[in-house]
């Protein structure tokens, strides 16, 4: 399977004449793993290519990098602040399957409001809280996906 | 039409990837997706009698049988994944295709979208 992977990213990578639109979906954690990171430095080589991504959707633990909430330190990477830039600097729709999330402590205020022991929220714009239908959607207007 | 292949590859209960790959199929099936589903590595585990309550755990698995009224009828195990831990098709709750890694690299290659749930 690496062997499959590895070539649809060469053909990806190589094919530079052929511009794609690319949909992107993030399954590792925002902390424990490099892959939201690797994902965030691909979809800014990717546009720097001339491609386009269509939208990136956070599943699994994905989700946990939607989770305002995180708090690094002032001399740490701020991967959340990232993905905002990210999001405002090149119009991409950033989803959130919302029972992922909520399984995960990643609620947005419309859910947080059907509990009335839940106090705040922590899933807000440019995150969208979303069902997992969008991923279908955003799969069917692209060339090709990607996962980290 | 695209066509979405998922990848199990972890054992049942490790974490939600069970639940949440099961919830992808029938999700993606519903909006008229054309789903393929893979078991490789760890994820053969998965097509083995289970005793979720044991753990607390809801008992996803079930959902497996509900898939061909879904029109998710293109369900592949890997042979090698199998052998390494000692199981065989009989072992298996459903009724699938036993691939190698040949026919299993072929396949993914033909499918538009592929998503590995670990």
């Amino acid at each position: 399977m690496l062997k499959h992977l590895s070539e649809r990213w060469g053909v990806f990578v190589l094919g530079g004449s052929n511009l794609a639109t690319i949909s992107i979906i993030v399954t590792s954690p925002a902390l424990d793993s490099q892959g939201a990171y690797s994902a965030l430095r691909f979809i800014q080589a990717t546009i720097e290519k001339g491609h386009s991504v269509n939208g990136v959707f956070f599943y699994q633990a994905g989700v946990t990098v939607a989770n305002g909430f995180q708090t690094v330190l002032s001399d740490e990477l701020a991967l959340y602040e990232k993905w905002q830039d990210l999001a405002q600097q090149h119009k991409i729709p950033l989803q959130v399957c919302v029972t992922a999330a909520n399984r995960r402590g990643v609620i947005s205020h419309e859910d947080a409001q059907q509990d009335k022991n839940r106090h705040d929220h922590n899933l807000v714009s440019p995150f969208q809280s979303v069902g997992i239908g969008e991923l279908v959607a955003m799969l069917n207007e692209s060339d090709k996906s990607i996962q980290f | 039409m695209n066509t979405l292949a998922i990848i199990n590859r972890s054992t049942p209960f490790k974490g939600q990837a069970g639940q949440e790959s099961v919830d992808l199929v029938l999700a993606a099936a519903t909006f008229g997706q054309q789903v393929s589903v893979f078991f490789v590595d760890d994820g053969v585990f998965q097509l083995l009698t289970q005793s979720p309550a044991e753990v607390e755990q809801k008992h996803f698995a079930k959902s497996f049988g509900a898939f061909e009224f879904y029109d998710v009828e293109s369900i592949y195990v890997c042979q090698k994944s199998l052998s390494q831990r000692g199981l065989s098709k009989s072992d298996l709750i459903i009724e699938t295709e036993i691939v190698d890694e040949n026919r299993l690299n072929q396949l993914l290659s033909q499918h538009h979208n592929v998503l590995s749930l670990s």
